[in-house]
């Protein structure tokens, strides 16, 4: 079986819906660093220039989702869920004029997940 | 002496041109106190008409401001400066009550480094000299330093006061007007900066717009009006204002965060004396200003054969923080800055402790007075682990510090290292050939030795790798604010001879 390594709750699914509906073409990139960090962004598809440095782990609702290539490589034995909660962010996101802020809830993967995603071990074994 | 919420009016205005204006749309949002969760006043929720009437104004007032003297332009900022001392208890008050961060921090640390920073640009300024060098018997090279003209700043919530007036003097300083954003989670003493020194400047010269990054933070970084971005926050927006910043071939500053690592070599515990006693506390200061420090020292590393020893004094101390009413001097902890911020920290205690973490104490909410509930707070946490865990690569901004220990010198320098940011690090021991050569190897750009959490104006800051660029807080800040005019003159009448 092959598995996912993004999910998203149904909450956070509607409010990406309607930001697709006002925007147009988005995306999620996930932030790390400073304040907001640690949080998918969602912007504009043509206002951030992605290359092989962005590692694309999926869709959600139909939007790319992606993560720049070090952070991937401490996140990559994650499973993520995008969820959305009230909150405010000093960030360039969509969602922060609704008083919304998108989160992440993650676990670590099984051996079998990170098997069906190509990857092997799990990250308790590979320190 | 205990303090209580301070009074605020139901809604603010941008600061445009020397006035407080309305936003154009009519549209507020609500500021509300991390600290019971309650409502403070109503901020603009300005749009792109408002950047550009501000982009405006500071274009207008530039000619003028960049041609001030030095001495005009110093005399001002020392203004500025008395203003936000002879104001302390206020600023402190408003900003304890915007951010949550306890009144003990803000009346010793926030406000009197704020006012600082101030003083500082403005002594910088006036003691500096520009170059000349005679490139030949004939031929004298003059450079002089130029103002760029608009600058646009973007800062973070977690020292509101103190990023401002990280940032706004080095640029005033310069001769450059600026429009400032402050972030959204915390409007409050910047509006009420522009309150006390609205005469102080021309018109123009200084403008503060309120609103969120998508609609005010985003016209105002990639707009074609302005002549650089300085940024500090997280590292997607940071990247995203420098894609804006190429489009207008503008320079920028970016401070994007840290995992700084806080070394701790066996030395330390050589003897029981008042040295040990500042290192125990040197580790313990994860917890300042609740984690929200992009320099937070949230790695500690502790050499094996002090370990146990060491770790014990660590938790004793970190257990016995008082956490609780921000207003009540004697509280050491507040408030996280916002409810994200807390789901954001206790999703990294989930996480640490599915990664194999130890939780040495903490790990849970605090329990805080009744008045409090519907506030954000967290006991100081310590999970120990190995630096290829989640907590110990992704800064977490909260108080949770991730413990591991290292056998020599060479694994401290790389357990310090293996990490995508390089902004701050600390380095304790008695033997002072470590006190040297490990903060010469580690990648950062500011090693603290045998201290840790000071900001004096003077000394620079800045990052290597992810965290960033760009040095503030010392004079080296004005140059990344000005522009280099060379005059290159001949003093020989003489033609070439080519034609």
């Amino acid at each position: 079986m092959k598995y996912q390594q993004i999910e998203i709750t149904e909450k956070a699914a509607e409010v990406v819906r309607k930001l697709k509906e006002e925007y147009g073409e988005v995306i999620f990139h996930q932030s790390g660093g400073c304040c907001d960090g640690t949080a998918p962004m969602m912007i504009e598809k043509e206002d951030m220039y992605l290359d092989d440095s962005d590692i694309h782990l999926g869709q959600l609702e139909g939007i790319d989702y992606y993560m720049s290539e070090d952070m991937y490589d401490i996140w990559k034995y994650t499973h993520i869920t995008v969820d959305v909660t009230e909150g405010r962010g000093s960030t360039f996101s969509l969602e922060i004029p609704l008083g919304l802020r998108f989160i992440i809830h993650s676990r670590i993967m099984s051996g079998e997940e990170a098997a069906s995603l190509g990857l092997s071990g799990n990250m308790l074994d590979n320190k | 002496m205990s303090y209580s919420k301070p009074k605020f009016k139901e809604k603010y205005g941008n600061f445009i041109n020397g006035k407080f204006e309305a936003p154009i749309s009519g549209e507020y949002f609500d500021n509300y106190s991390p600290i019971d969760n309650t409502f403070l006043a109503k901020y603009p929720r300005s749009k792109k008409e408002d950047v550009n009437n501000a982009v405006a104004a500071a274009n207008a007032a530039k000619e003028a401001w960049g041609n001030t003297s030095p001495t005009e332009r110093a005399t001002l900022l020392n203004k500025v400066a008395d203003i936000i001392e002879e104001n302390l208890e206020e600023f402190s008050l408003v900003e304890t009550a915007d951010n949550g961060k306890p009144i003990r921090e803000t009346l010793n640390a926030d406000v009197p480094l704020a006012a600082d920073h101030w003083r500082y640009f403005a002594a910088a300024i006036r003691a500096e000299e520009g170059s000349a060098v005679e490139l030949d018997k004939d031929t004298v090279s003059l450079i002089i330093k130029e103002p760029l003209g608009v600058v646009a700043q973007i800062i973070p919530w977690n020292f509101p006061l103190l990023m401002l007036s990280w940032k706004v003097p080095p640029a005033l300083a310069a001769g450059n007007t600026v429009i400032l954003k402050p972030a959204e989670q915390t409007p409050a003493s910047a509006t009420l900066l522009m309150e006390k020194i609205a005469k102080i400047f021309p018109p123009g010269v200084l403008n503060v717009i309120h609103g969120f990054g998508p609609e005010a933070g985003k016209p105002l970084a990639s707009h074609s009006g302005i002549d650089k971005v300085a940024f500090t926050g997280e590292t997607t927006t940071g990247q995203l204002i420098m894609q804006y910043a190429s489009k207008n071939l503008n320079p920028v500053t970016m401070e994007l965060g840290g995992k700084s690592p806080n070394i701790f070599f066996n030395s330390v515990m050589d003897h029981d004396d008042a040295y040990l006693d500042k290192a125990i506390e040197g580790a313990v200061l994860f917890a300042f200003n609740q984690g929200e420090v992009c320099t937070c020292p949230s790695r500690l590393l502790v050499q094996e054969d002090i370990y146990d020893a060491f770790m014990e004094k660590v938790v004793a101390r970190t257990n016995a923080i008082k956490q609780g009413n921000p207003y009540d001097p004697n509280t050491q902890v507040g408030a996280q800055a916002s409810k994200d911020q807390f789901e954001k920290i206790m999703s990294y205690i989930k996480i640490g402790k599915e990664e194999g973490g130890k939780i040495l104490c903490g790990g849970k909410p605090a329990n805080v007075e009744e008045a409090y509930k519907d506030g954000f707070y967290i006991r100081p946490t310590l999970i120990e682990g190995h630096n290829k865990m989640r907590v110990f690569q992704e800064e977490i901004f909260g108080p949770i510090l991730s413990v591991t220990k290292f056998k020599d010198e060479a694994e401290a320098i790389e357990i310090a290292n293996d990490t995508m940011y390089g902004l701050g690090a600390g380095v304790w021991s008695r033997d002072a050939h470590q006190l040297y050569q490990i903060p010469r190897a580690i990648k950062a750009g500011r090693v603290w030795v045998n201290n840790y959490h000071a900001y004096p104006a003077h000394a620079p800051f800045g990052g290597y790798k992810k965290s960033g660029f760009g040095r503030e807080t010392h004079l080296m800040m004005l140059n990344h604010y000005r522009q280099n005019k060379n005059m290159l003159i001949s003093y020989n009448k003489n033609k070439l001879g080519f034609f």
